[in-house]
């Protein structure tokens, strides 16, 4: 559907937009190469395709907005400013990671851009990110609670309890699914009854809405208008995504399940590159300014991963600490 | 020292748990509170600890849920993460169940996964104990299953003195702890006093609530009452008992347990969870590796059966030790 509302991204919104996605992609593309590569080893859930999603989140959000996020959730990460040294010491497992190796891909932390929880639980972001909005609630704050999962999540009972409490309690909680059609191995459409996930809203009182994902604009235009209400006082709204995941559920895992003609199609269709190529077709930038931000930042990347391989490793003794906030005794 | 301390019983744990309850939102602003039927128009929860409280304090903070225990304990989590100290109600024991992943895979484990960055200060109160005749699903003592998670720590009283002191100080403890309270002893009349505001039992330290040379009695929540019973009928037949209440579940006082068994070489534990794989296994092994040698007859471990806590009156009281099944094995050992 095409939303209608006063949320609109001008070219300038759009071309910050542009440069999350292509940070996003570029560190994508990166991690798997450095797998591969064998440089690092990790547990790697690739969110090839679902780009622009988080690169208009990290837009709308402020800093001391919260994000729950999952474990396929770099993108969601980086959307909202994970800096890239912290983040990729973490991946590498060394002491300088923003969670010194404690908690590695899966559980990647940075309060101080709001990035509260990253949970390997699928569906467990959402009742955790109710709590963050309660406290604004409390607080009297305008800050917005943002929750994160995919289609296959909204079908475990801890995203339904949230809802619902979320919506009784008029709770600045955004629901963002992003639909990419698959959960781990498994369509979409075999294991989602009524094959919409937006329309679930309507059962818990709250607003639905189901957008391109992949669109700039639309995903602008309705997360903004969910931001906007949340921040009124208004309450939670659910936003189904629509996307593509480009790879298999986990690196290493051979997608053999996702029909040929529809990777394809959706590969064609990349929405990082045709942003890209509608920014300058209606000339918001330059060929060579896009060129000079995406070489910007594979640099920064360069110097991430450097940092993080050429950061120490954990000390055995550290396993004593942050189990209580008093380190059990040696 | 005594645990009944007054001359006369007057006070009960439940009184002593609405005061804590009611003192601690008095004190913190910053404490909240959640779970099924906790607000005046509820009612103030099943046991009506928190009655009153919305009333003071307002909707904002004191607030009754749907029937939904992992949005009640990610509610908590999520606020704890953002500087509130909340207390969340998961009304009885059996139903942390269905809250298990977020106490155990996210309460438990956010700060050592964030690396410190976060922590979860909130309070999980919950009741249990058998002797209401509700059978396999109301009733079961699930300790250990938390005890044997890093990251949170396990508090039972047995005493109104100890519950005000230890909620007061899981309250005030910057991670998560779970708050057991034990439903057929809540009303019963103990001989104390009411504690005043600024009484706190410190969490991690067990309490020798009788001193004795013959055998050491280690127990918690309901099994600590009959542990007491069960001392003073044996002092009666001349064994000296010492009744441990370790109140602190995990982490708990190795130093007090330990120099007790030292004194008297002959060690009870019970308590009314499946003795199987429970709590006073880790206690025995631990006593096994420290005092190995000491012991002057093996540890004795009392518990409930392997079953599922059942209903019929004959057969629910032949589920869990009491006091006479304490006292025949103190005097056991003592032989």
């Amino acid at each position: 559907m095409v939303v209608t509302n006063q949320y609109v991204a001008d070219s300038a919104t759009l071309l910050e937009i542009y440069k999350r996605a292509a940070l996003l992609k570029a560190n994508d593309e990166r991690a798997r190469k450095v797998i591969l590569s064998g440089q690092i080893a990790m547990v790697y859930y690739s969110y090839r395709g679902q780009e622009i999603i988080p690169s208009v989140m990290g837009q709308v959000l402020r800093d001391d907005d919260t994000i729950c996020t999952i474990y396929r959730g770099i993108h969601d990460m980086l959307g909202k400013g994970f800096p890239l040294r912290p983040l990729w010491a973490e991946l590498a497992g060394r002491v300088t990671g923003s969670c010194k190796g404690k908690g590695g891909p899966m559980h990647l932390t940075y309060p101080p851009k709001g990035i509260m929880v990253t949970t390997g639980i699928v569906g467990s972001s959402a009742p955790i990110a109710n709590g963050l909005a309660w406290a604004a609630q409390l607080d009297k704050s305008d800050r917005v609670s943002v929750c994160t999962f995919g289609d296959g999540a909204s079908n475990i009972g801890a995203v339904h309890e949230a809802m619902n409490m979320a919506s009784i309690w008029k709770l600045p909680t955004i629901f963002v699914c992003q639909n990419n059609l698959f959960a781990e191995h498994t369509t979409f459409e075999k294991m989602t009854g009524g094959q919409n996930i937006a329309n679930r809203a309507a059962g818990y009182g709250m607003p639905g809405v189901r957008v391109n994902g992949n669109d700039p604009e639309e995903m602008y235009s309705a997360f903004a208008q969910a931001v906007a209400r949340a921040r009124a006082g208004e309450g939670p709204t659910l936003l189904e995504c629509m996307t593509f995941r480009f790879f298999g559920h986990n690196f290493g895992d051979d997608d053999s399940y996702i029909p040929k003609e529809q990777k394809a199609a959706a590969m064609e269709a990349d929405p990082v590159p045709a942003l890209r190529a509608r920014l300058i077709a209606d000339r918001i930038a330059s060929e060579d300014e896009l060129a000079a931000i995406e070489a910007d930042i594979e640099a920064q990347i360069d110097d991430a991963l450097q940092f993080a391989l050429e950061s120490p490793w954990p000390d055995p003794d550290d396993l004593r600490f942050d189990v209580f906030e008093k380190e059990i005794a040696a | 020292m005594s645990a009944e301390k007054a001359a006369k019983p007057k006070v009960t744990i439940i009184e002593a748990i609405a005061k804590a309850y009611h003192d601690i939102f008095a004190d913190d602003p910053k404490v909240i509170t959640l779970g099924e039927d906790l607000a005046d128009p509820e009612g103030g929860g099943i046991a009506k600890i928190t009655k009153g409280l919305s009333t003071t304090c307002g909707d904002d903070r004191v607030r009754s849920t749907p029937i939904s225990e992992q949005a009640i304990m990610g509610a908590a989590i999520g606020a704890s993460l953002a500087g509130y100290k909340p207390i969340a109600e998961i009304m009885l024991m059996n139903f942390t169940t269905v809250a298990m992943d977020m106490i155990v895979n996210h309460a438990a484990k956010l700060r050592f996964m964030s690396g410190g960055q976060t922590s979860v200060p909130i309070v999980i109160r919950t009741m249990t104990g058998l002797g209401f005749g509700s059978g396999g699903q109301h009733c079961d003592y699930l300790e250990a299953w938390f005890a044997h998670t890093a990251g949170i720590k396990v508090v039972a009283a047995s005493t109104p003195d100890d519950a005000y002191g230890l909620l007061r100080s899981a309250v005030d403890d910057p991670d998560p702890v779970i708050f057991i309270e034990n439903l057929p002893t809540y009303r019963v009349p103990m001989a104390f006093e009411l504690p005043d505001s600024s009484h706190r039992v410190p969490l991690g330290k067990a309490a020798v609530q009788r001193e004795g040379s013959d055998v050491t009695v280690i127990s918690y929540a309901r099994m600590a009452v009959e542990a007491r019973a069960a001392a003073a009928q044996a002092a009666e037949q001349g064994v000296s008992v010492e009744v441990i209440d370790l109140r602190t579940i995990a982490p708990w006082d190795r130093e007090t347990v330990l120099a007790s068994v030292r004194k008297t070489g002959r060690v009870v534990i019970a308590h009314e969870a499946v003795k199987e794989h429970g709590v006073g296994a880790e206690i025995a092994a631990v006593i096994n590796e420290e005092l190995f040698g000491q012991l002057k007859k093996p540890v004795k471990r009392l518990g409930g059966a392997f079953s599922a806590v059942p209903y019929s009156r004959p057969l629910e009281s032949a589920y869990a030790p009491d006091a006479a099944r304490i006292l025949a094995a103190i005097l056991e050992l003592a032989k």
